[in-house]
C-alpha cells in the first residue's frame, strides 16, 4: 500500500485516501510465474517507516544532504511558500507563482480536515515559511530553459523559515520539488519536516524523455501528465518526435494538407495551440521541448499531404507507386524544408530542433533513375551514405540560418555528414555504444546517450535496476571527452504504446534514468534506490 | 450516391430464446454455452439452451452491429452457430501481492465477458497479505492484511464479485493456497504456521502451515466451512504448489513426526499427509476441487474428479505433465504457456495464441480430460496502476 502523500497525476482516481501502512513483509523467493532463482531476497524483505530516513524519500538523491532528527511542524492553514527578501524574483515572476500553487497543492492538497479547527499546542516548533531567493540579476522567469541554465539550489531547513537559495528560477524549480519530497505527514496526520540542508545540482545537463506521438497519437492530457512525472524526477528535457511513417499530427500554418492529409484522422492532430500548451505547460516544470522532425527517412506520412516530397521508387524503368525517403536531388524538396523549418524555428522556442537522420533505407534511391543520375553526377559512386549526408547537411544549413541549434541521430556521424561543431549526436544503436560515445566524442562533438535506455522494450521483472546500473561514462576517452557527453534520454517509442498504457509502462522505469542522469555517479547501491523509489512511486501516483 | 447500401427493414427487436429455465442460478462446469444467432430481413433471433448461451450471443451479436460514416447502425445478414471448445476459461487475478480495489476486479469481469471468458480463480490470500475478511476469524485479516481498514474485501465486496460476475456467467473460484504460501496467515492465527528452528531454537521465522498438530486441522475445517458457504461455486483452487520443505525440515516437533509415521526423509509424504486431510475436508464439506500440479506430482492420492492446475513452464515440458495428468486419469488445466504476469517486448499476444492445448500424446479419452485453462496475472509487479493495460 502507499502512505498518503499521493499526488494527483491527473489520472482516473488511483488511489484515493490511503493511509500510512505500518509494515509489510514480503516473502522471499516463493512466487508463481517460473524459477525460483528470480527472486533476490536481500531486496524484497523490507520494513517501512520504522527506521526510514529522511533521505529515504527522496528521489533522485541529491549531491550533498544532511537532515537532522529534529522535526519541525507546518501548518497548512499558514505555511507559506514565498519570494525570500533579496530575491530577483517577485510576485511578478508567474513561473514561480504557478510552481507555489502547484507545491504547496502537492504537499497539503489531499488533506481535507485542515483548516477547521485551531491546531493544538505541539512540541515541535513550526516551520511558517519557504522563502526563495533568486540570486541571479535576471532570474529567468519569463525565458525559456536552456541547455545552459542553472538547475543548481541551496536548501536550508531550519525553523522559523526555511530558506531556498537558486542562480536561476530553474534552480528553485528543482529545490522545491525536493522540498516538497521532505515534508511528510506522521501516524496521526500532522505535516513534518526534518530540519535539513540540501546542496544540489545535476549531473548531467541534458535529462530526457522522448515520447512518439507519430506511431500512436497521444492526447494532450497524457503529454501533459507525462510533463509533470518528469518534472517530480527533475528531468529537463522532452524530445518530442512528434511525426514519423505511420501519421503526421503535427497542424502545420504553411502547410496544412500535412497533417490534413498525414494524421491518423482530423481529430489526431496538435493544433497550434496544442503545441504552444504543451512549451508553455513545459517551460513552467523547467523542461526544455525539443521537437524532432526525422528526415530523410521516417518520412512516408509527409508524402500524402506534400505531393514530390517523397522519391518514387521504381520498378526498371516503372514507378511502383511507392515512395522512399526525402527526394534529396529536387530543389523542391529544399524549398520546402527551407519554408518548413522556418515555421518549426519559430514555433518552438528551444535553441535545438531534433533533425532525425535515422535508418534511412536506400533501396529506393538506388532504384530510382533520377537519383542514380545524380549520383552519377555528383561523383559518389554507389555510396548513397554520401547522398544522404549531402541531403543531411543542407538541412543542417537551413536549420543553422535560423539559429538553431541541431541535434542528430548517430548515423548522421556514422555516415560522415558535415556537421556543425555545436551539434548533438544523440546514440542510439545498443551494440557497444560505449565505443560510439568514444568515437563521437573523439570527433569533437557533444553526445547524448539513449542505447541502453529503450525503454519501449519491456521485460517481466524489476528492469528498472538494468536502467540504473548504466554509468553514462564507461567508454574509453580523455576528460575533455567525458565533459561532451551532456546527458541522455529515455526513449518510449511508440509502436505499442499509447494513452491507455504509457503512464505505467514508462514510470517508474523512466524514474531510475532520472537519477542515474541527476545524482552523483557514486549513487548506485540498488538496495538504497529500492528503499527510496518504491517511496517516490507512491508519491507519484 | 450511388454506392449505398440497401436498407431492408429497420430492425427494431432482437428475440432472445432461452430453452431452459435458470436465471437464478449460478453458471457451472457443465452449463451449456451454446447458441444460434440468426439476422435475417425482418427478423433478429437469438437462440440458446440456456442463459448463459444467451449472454454469450449477446456479445457476440454487439459486436456484430456497426455503424457507417453517417453514424447509421447497421448489421449484416448473419447466420451463427456457437458454443465453446473447452468448457472451462478462465482468468487468474492476484489480490494478495497487491490488493486490487474492487472496481479492478469488476472491470476485469466485464472484459472477460467481452472474450467470452467464463471463469474468475480469484487467488485472493497468500504470503503478502491476507485481504479477505473472515467473519470466522476477523483476526486473520486484521493483521494478515496489507491495511485492516482499506485493503481488505468485506463480505458485501465478495458477495458483490460473485453476483458481478454471475450476471456475466462467470463462476468464482476462491482459492486459498496452503501449506505454503501462507505467511500473511500466521499474524490472525498463532500457531498455524510452522516455527523454524535455528538448532534447538526457534529462529522467530515461519514456514508453510504445520501439518502435525490437531489445531491446523480444526482450524482449516472452520475456515473452509465458511469459505463453502460464501462461495457459491461447486470447485475451490487449495493450491498446494511450492511447498518449501526447509523449515519443516528444521522443526524437531515435525522430525519427530516424521519418524513416527515412517516417512524417513521424504518430506513430499508429509505434505501429501497434510492435504489428503484438506481435500477429505473440503470433499466432506460437498465441494470439488482444483490442485496445482505440484499436488499430482507427488503422489498425493486424489480423489478421481480432481481438476490438476498445469502451471510449470519449462521449455514445453508442460505437455507432458498434460499427457500425465490426464493419463492418469484427472482432469486438467492448463495455464503454463500463459502466464501473462511474464510481460515481453513486441506482439506477445501470437505466442499465446498459438498454443494448442492438445498437441500432447494420448488417446481422445485423455484429450477429453483437458477442461480448458487460465490466463494468469500474477500480482508481484501488478496493481491498479497497470492491470488493464497489462492484461488486454
Amino acid at each position: 500500500g502507499c502512505p498518503t502523500m499521493s499526488r494527483a497525476m491527473g489520472l482516473a482516481g488511483l488511489l484515493l485516501g490511503l493511509v500510512l501502512v505500518p509494515a509489510v513483509l514480503v516473502s522471499t523467493s516463493l512466487r508463481h510465474g517460473g524459477r525460483r532463482t528470480e527472486a533476490e531476497p536481500e531486496l524484497s524483505d523490507w520494513e517501512l517507516a520504522a527506521d526510514a530516513v529522511p533521505e529515504d524519500s527522496l528521489w533522485p538523491l541529491p549531491q550533498w544532504v544532511r537532515t537532522y532528527p529534529r522535526q519541525l511542524q507546518l501548518a497548512p492553514g499558514r505555511f507559506q511558500l514565498v519570494h525570500g527578501a533579496g530575491s530577483s524574483a517577485g510576485p511578478g515572476c508567474g513561473l514561480l507563482q504557478d510552481a507555489f500553487r502547484r507545491y504547496y497543492e502537492y504537499m497539503f492538497g489531499h488533506s481535507r480536515t485542515w483548516g477547521r479547527r485551531p491546531l493544538a499546542a505541539r512540541a515541535e516548533p513550526e516551520l511558517l515559511q519557504l522563502q526563495v531567493v533568486i540570486e541571479a540579476g535576471d532570474p529567468g522567469c519569463d525565458r525559456h530553459p536552456q541547455l545552459a541554465s542553472s538547475e543548481a539550489y541551496h536548501l536550508s531547513v531550519t525553523e522559523p523559515v526555511a530558506i531556498l537559495k537558486a542562480a536561476e528560477v530553474w534552480g528553485a524549480l528543482r529545490g522545491l520539488e525536493t522540498f516538497s519530497q521532505l515534508v511528510h505527514e506522521d501516524d496521526y496526520g500532522s505535516f513534518l519536516v526534518n530540519e535539513s540542508e540540501i546542496n544540489d545540482f545535476p549531473r548531467f545537463a541534458h535529462r530526457g524523455v522522448l515520447l512518439d506521438t507519430s506511431r500512436h497519437y497521444l492526447p494532450l492530457k497524457s503529454i501533459l501528465t507525462n510533463l509533470d512525472a518528469m518534472a517530480f524526477n527533475k528531468f529537463n528535457v522532452l524530445h518530442w518526435h512528434i511525426v514519423d511513417d505511420q501519421s503526421f499530427p503535427y497542424q502545420s500554418i504553411y502547410f496544412p494538407e500535412l497533417s490534413d492529409k498525414g494524421a491518423y484522422s482530423s481529430n489526431l492532430i496538435y493544433t497550434p495551440n496544442d503545441v504552444s500548451l504543451v512549451i508553455e505547460y513545459a517551460r513552467l516544470r523547467g523542461i526544455r521541448v525539443i521537437p524532432e522532425f526525422d528526415t530523410p527517412g521516417h518520412t512516408q506520412s509527409w508524402g500524402k499531404g506534400q505531393k514530390d516530397l517523397l522519391t518514387p521508387c521504381y520498378n526498371g524503368r516503372q514507378p511502383t507507386g511507392s515512395f522512399g525517403p526525402v527526394n534529396p536531388v529536387w530543389n523542391t524538396t529544399y524549398d520546402f524544408m527551407t519554408k518548413f523549418f522556418k515555421e518549426i524555428s519559430s514555433v518552438f522556442p528551444d535553441e535545438f530542433i531534433h533533425l532525425g537522420g535515422d535508418e534511412v533505407d536506400f533501396s529506393c534511391w538506388k532504384s530510382n533513375p533520377e537519383v542514380r543520375e545524380f549520383m552519377k553526377k555528383q561523383g559518389f559512386g554507389i555510396d548513397y551514405a554520401k547522398l544522404e549526408s549531402y541531403y543531411v547537411q543542407n538541412i543542417l544549413d537551413i536549420v543553422s540560418s535560423y539559429n538553431k541549434g541541431q541535434m542528430v541521430w548517430q548515423e548522421v556521424f556514422d555516415h560522415k555528414a558535415q556537421l556543425k561543431p555545436d551539434t548533438v549526436v544523440q546514440v542510439w544503436m545498443a551494440n557497444n555504444y560505449a565505443h560510439e560515445l568514444s568515437r563521437v566524442t573523439g570527433a569533437g562533438f557533444t553526445a547524448v546517450l539513449s542505447a541502453p535506455w529503450y525503454l519501449d522494450y519491456i521485460s517481466y521483472g524489476q528492469d528498472w535496476k538494468k536502467y540504473y546500473s548504466v554509468e553514462p561514462l564507461n567508454f574509453s576517452g580523455s576528460e575533455k571527452q567525458k565533459k561532451l557527453l551532456i546527458g541522455g534520454e529515455a526513449c518510449l517509442w511508440g509502436e505499442f504504446v499509447d494513452a491507455t498504457n504509457l503512464t505505467p509502462r514508462l514510470w517508474p522505469r523512466a524514474s531510475a534514468v532520472g537519477e542515474r542522469l541527476w545524482s552523483s555517479s557514486n549513487v548506485t547501491n540498488l538496495q538504497d534506490a529500492y528503499k527510496r523509489l518504491t517511496n517516490h512511486r507512491c508519491r507519484m501516483l | 450516391a450511388e454506392n449505398e447500401p440497401s436498407w431492408k427493414t429497420p430492425c427494431t427487436k432482437l428475440l432472445v430464446y432461452v430453452s431452459t429455465p435458470g436465471c437464478d442460478g449460478f453458471p457451472s462446469l457443465d452449463s451449456k454455452e451454446s447458441y444460434k444467432l440468426s439476422v435475417s430481413n425482418g427478423s433478429m433471433l437469438l437462440s440458446a439452451e440456456t442463459v448463459w448461451g444467451a449472454l454469450r450471443g449477446l456479445e457476440t451479436f454487439s459486436q456484430l452491429v456497426g455503424r457507417d460514416e453517417n453514424g447509421t447502425y447497421y448489421i449484416n445478414e448473419t447466420e451463427i452457430v456457437d458454443f465453446p471448445r473447452f468448457p472451462h476459461r478462465g482468468l487468474l487475478l492476484d489480490t494478495s501481492r497487491h490488493y486490487l480495489p474492487l472496481r479492478a476486479i469488476l472491470e476485469t469481469l466485464d472484459v472477460m465477458a467481452y472474450n467470452k471468458f467464463n471463469v474468475f480463480h480469484w487467488h485472493i490470500v497468500d504470503d503478502p497479505s491476507f485481504p479477505y475478511q473472515s467473519s470466522m476469524f476477523p483476526e486473520l485479516s486484521k493483521k494478515g492484511a496489507f491495511n485492516a481498514m482499506t485493503h481488505v474485501y468485506t463480505a458485501s465486496d465478495v458477495r458483490t464479485v460473485i453476483e458481478h460476475a454471475r450476471l456475466r456467467g462467470i463462476r468464482v473460484i476462491a482459492e486459498f493456497d496452503t501449506p505454503g504460501h501462507t505467511l500473511s496467515w500466521g499474524p490472525g492465527a498463532p500457531g498455524l504456521l510452522t516455527p523454524c528452528y535455528k538448532g534447538d531454537t526457534p529462529s522467530g521465522v515461519y514456514g508453510p502451515i504445520n501439518p502435525v498438530v490437531n489445531s491446523t486441522y480444526q482450524f482449516v475445517t472452520s475456515l473452509f466451512q465458511e469459505i463453502t458457504t460464501v462461495f457459491p461455486d461447486f470447485f475451490l483452487h487449495l493450491g498446494g504448489d511450492e511447498v518449501d520443505f526447509t523449515c519443516w525440515k528444521s522443526n524437531p516437533e515435525i522430525r519427530a513426526f516424521m519418524k513416527e509415521m515412517g516417512f524417513g526423509e521424504d518430506y513430499k509424504k508429509l505434505e501429501s499427509f497434510y492435504i489428503q486431510r484438506i481435500l477429505d475436508i473440503v470433499s466432506s464439506l460437498g465441494k470439488g476441487y482444483i490442485v496445482w500440479q505440484e499436488v499430482f506430482d507427488n503422489d498425493v492420492k486424489l480423489r478421481p474428479d480432481t481438476i490438476i492446475h498445469v502451471w510449470k513452464e519449462n521449455s514445453m515440458q508442460y505437455l507432458n505433465e498434460m499427457a500425465n495428468v490426464t493419463r492418469a486419469g484427472y482432469y486438467a488445466l492448463l495455464s503454463a504457456p500463459w502466464y501473462l504476469n511474464r510481460i515481453s517486448y513486441g506482439q506477445d499476444w501470437i505466442e499465446a495464441y498459438k498454443v494448442e492445448p492438445l498437441n500432447f500424446e494420448g488417446v481422445p479419452e485423455q484429450k477429453a480430460l483437458v477442461m480448458g485453462g487460465e490466463a494468469c496475472m500474477w500480482g508481484e509487479y501488478v496493481d491498479v496502476t497497470n492491470l488493464t493495460p497489462r492484461l488486454w
